[in-house]
């Protein structure tokens, strides 16, 4: 509807509507790229920066980074994640910065680099960096992360954690140049802990599995048991018989091996699990000896985002979402918008494309982030965590949000969730926040 | 008020003949029985899909009217005659008699109305589409939909000069509000707010429009001729965290000089000097409070309470609260009829 007539260059009102027109070109140009990167083929960022020769224009690059990894297959087949998992995410957030940057000049193009390689992955991440891209949105191991932070030591660049909860990132091994929008566990304890305590449930019987990130999490629920006034009555580790995840029947002795297991425990109010590989905790809802809840990496589940929130506005960005990705948005997805419109705020603020201007505000208080849960976000000044509530659901639904009613703080109620600032033992962003 | 006005609970849209005829006499009854200044008043009820009516004199609800998905921006037409209800889920606007909120018609709106206003001169409409980063402009005689504005990420407030010539529309995930010129329907100029724009509400003289940024916890002040940023409303309560300070519905006295801002969760509204952009006063009201309307002769201010299911009545003289009224579920809209 008047559209041709908006694009009538006499006018000097019409500019406006002319950039939609430009932009839409952007974002299909932009959507390209994963597909031509996942046949080994890697942009050059200097040719990106070619395409589109419009004056006065600033352009803002954003890689992504993501490490290819293997995973065991999860128990159900409902939980197999889809293979843009996070990325989807970013190309919403690319679409929405160039909604806004239309209106400010601004162009964001997403440049997204995947290998199951980390060394490769870091030379092609370092290339774009070297040419000036400056924001890189991290789906990364922990380990990977901290060779990523180390290669790019130095320059002017950012890592922006959205894949990894690993609490050593935001701790003993901080890096000056990285913050999180990932949760990390001990956030994800705390806000489902406080839900507990919320409730009065307070007497915890805590099953964990036996990899490094079982025990990581499981140490998390006992940081936030003493934190928050819950008991963990007993710990019982639960050994994966490894083998085929499905058989043919298979419920029959599961049916028969969990009620066994949670037999002749002190008296509990929740069965805390602790899965992250999915391996096991989902045998343990309707099959414990005692009737109780189950809650932790499966059952009751803390997150950044579910798919089916609809508070503070998220109905529209859910539905965004959906049209662009032809699924429920995960987590992961959330992670990397936060992350990439992050970058777009800065870039609206502080009208800037340079990466230190853009770093600089994304670090600093005056980032406001309204990221559809109620509160501004901005990121801790002494780990770069992004502060946010945390939401606990099942599958289905979201049932609480943390923090909860009650749980006071000085400054602000979200950092009653995950590593406050006297508790921090995050050195090397304080050394580096100094600089 | 006689009590057989509101003799039908339920009203469900397209009934057939019979009742029309009965509601014909009904406005006479009304006249006759109405002491003076006795208002009536709309509410959405987002959650339940109905529009509670209440006596602005009574302070009760008089009648519960059921209608489309998801009720939240609401209006009354230039001569009053029509009540104008973004059914948000069902992609449309519906139209309602205001006296005896028979349904009428439906409009053309483009995808998830939220808010929505008039042209001064009583036509056209224009609607924020939060779904599709549109301002759809909608002849209300024809019913059809003339102009589509792309704007910013979620659309949401709506407001107009008072002499018709310049929309304003927020864009809450692009944090601008959008100028646009109604004769070309074309943005002019876009000014940067805080996060979460929410509303737009201009000065009856037309000097000042205000925005209010729901995650910023702002109320930006703009000249619409120049827009320039004249001020920003800032607000502290004490014993309230900050985060909980969301500033959304605005309503401005029509001699200009006090302006009430509905914070949100922080469950007040602040009665602002608009010489100062200082805060005169937070009154305490209900939960989640968002949207706010005077009555015609501003004695009175309504507001909705999401969280609480109700409204609070402000005495706007006395800068009291003096009622809250038990409404649907998640209030969300509300206006006023001059009679």
């Amino acid at each position: 509807m008047g559209e041709n007539a908006s694009c009538r260059p006499s006018r000097g009102s019409s500019r406006g509507a002319c950039w939609s027109a430009l932009l839409l070109g952007t974002a299909a140009a932009v959507q390209l790229a994963p597909a031509t990167l996942a046949q080994g083929q890697p942009q050059a960022p200097a040719e990106v920066e070619a395409a589109a020769p419009t004056a006065g224009v600033q352009r803002i690059s954003i890689v992504m980074a993501r490490e290819l990894r293997e995973r065991p297959p999860p128990l159900s087949l409902l939980d197999f994640p889809p293979q843009d998992d996070g990325v989807a995410g970013a190309r919403l957030a690319t679409d929405d910065n160039n909604t806004t940057g239309r209106f400010l000049k601004q162009q964001f193009a997403l440049d997204v680099v995947e290998s199951a390689s980390v060394p490769e992955l870091i030379a092609e991440v370092e290339k774009r960096v070297r040419a000036g891209a400056g924001l890189v949105v991290a789906d990364m191991s922990a380990e990977a992360l901290l060779q990523l932070s180390d290669a790019l030591k130095g320059r002017d660049a950012l890592v922006i954690n959205a894949g990894s909860a690993d609490d050593r990132l935001r701790e003993a091994d901080c890096r000056a140049n990285m913050v999180h929008t990932a949760p990390s566990r001990a956030m994800l304890a705390d806000g489902l802990a406080q839900y507990l305590v919320w409730k009065q449930w307070r007497r915890w019987l805590l099953v964990r599995g036996t990899g490094r990130d079982d025990e990581a999490f499981a140490e998390a629920l006992r940081r936030a048991a003493k934190r928050f006034g819950g008991k963990i009555v007993e710990e019982r580790v639960f050994k994966v018989e490894t083998g085929s995840r499905r058989a043919d029947g298979g419920h029959e002795q599961i049916q028969q091996q969990i009620p066994a297991f949670t037999q002749n425990v002190p008296s509990y109010d929740v069965l805390l699990v602790a899965d992250e590989g999915e391996q096991f905790g989902e045998y343990f809802p309707y099959r414990t000896w005692d009737a109780r809840p189950v809650a932790g990496t499966q059952g009751l589940t803390p997150m950044s985002w579910h798919p089916a929130l609809e508070q503070w506005g998220a109905t529209q960005f859910q539905n965004r979402f959906r049209r662009l990705a032809n699924r429920p948005m995960r987590p992961l997805d959330y992670n990397v918008w936060v992350a990439v419109r992050s970058v777009g705020e800065a870039a609206t603020r502080t009208k800037s494309a340079v990466p230190k201007a853009l770093i600089a505000y994304i670090r600093s208080p005056e980032l406001d982030l309204a990221a559809f849960k109620g509160r501004r976000l901005s990121y801790r000044g002494w780990d770069g965590q992004l502060r946010q509530p945390i939401l606990v659901g099942t599958a289905k639904l979201p049932i609480t949000v943390s923090p909860q009613h009650g749980f006071l703080h000085q400054h602000s109620e979200l950092d009653t969730l995950g590593v406050d600032r006297p508790e921090s033992g995050c050195k090397a962003y304080e050394e580096g926040n100094r600089q | 008020m006689g009590s057989g006005r509101w003799a039908v609970v339920d009203q469900r849209r397209g009934k057939g003949a019979g009742r029309a005829i009965a509601y014909c006499l009904l406005p006479i009854a009304f006249l006759l029985a109405a002491p003076a200044a006795a208002y009536t008043v709309y509410v959405t009820n987002e959650k339940d899909n109905t529009v509670s009516v209440l006596d602005s004199e009574k302070l009760e609800v008089v009648r519960t009217v059921k209608v489309g998905q998801r009720p939240r921006g609401v209006i009354l037409s230039k001569d009053h005659k029509w009540l104008l209800v973004c059914a948000s889920d069902d992609n449309n606007v519906q139209v309602f008699d205001a006296r005896n909120m028979e349904y009428v018609r439906t409009l053309p709106s483009g995808p998830d109305p939220e808010l929505f206003v008039l042209h001064p001169s009583g036509n056209p409409l224009y609607i924020a589409n939060e779904d599709d980063n549109l301002v759809t402009v909608v002849d209300i005689e024809t019913g059809k939909a003339v102009a589509e504005i792309p704007v910013g990420v979620e659309p949401e407030g709506m407001g107009v000069s008072p002499d018709g010539k310049l929309l304003v529309n927020t864009s809450e995930t692009t944090n601008m509000a959008h100028f646009i010129d109604t004769a070309t329907n074309q943005i002019i100029d876009n000014v940067l707010v805080d996060s979460r724009p929410r509303v737009a509400e201009f000065k009856a003289d037309g000097s000042q429009v205000w925005v209010s940024a729901e995650i910023g916890g702002t109320v930006t002040v703009i000249d619409p001729n120049t827009r320039k940023i004249l001020g920003k409303v800032e607000f502290q309560i004490p014993g309230v965290s900050q985060d909980a300070i969301q500033p959304v519905g605005v309503r401005i006295s029509k001699d200009g000089k006090r302006a009430f801002v509905a914070l949100g969760p922080a469950n007040r509204v602040a009665v602002v000097d608009t010489a100062t952009f200082r805060v005169e006063r937070y009154l305490l009201v209900g939960q989640r409070v968002w949207q706010l309307a005077f009555t015609p002769d501003e004695k009175l201010l309504f507001t909705t309470n999401g969280t609480s299911n109700d409204v609070s009545v402000i005495d706007v003289e006395r800068l009291r609260v003096v009622r809250s009224i038990k409404v649907g579920r998640y209030p969300w809209g509300v206006v006023v009829a001059p009679f």
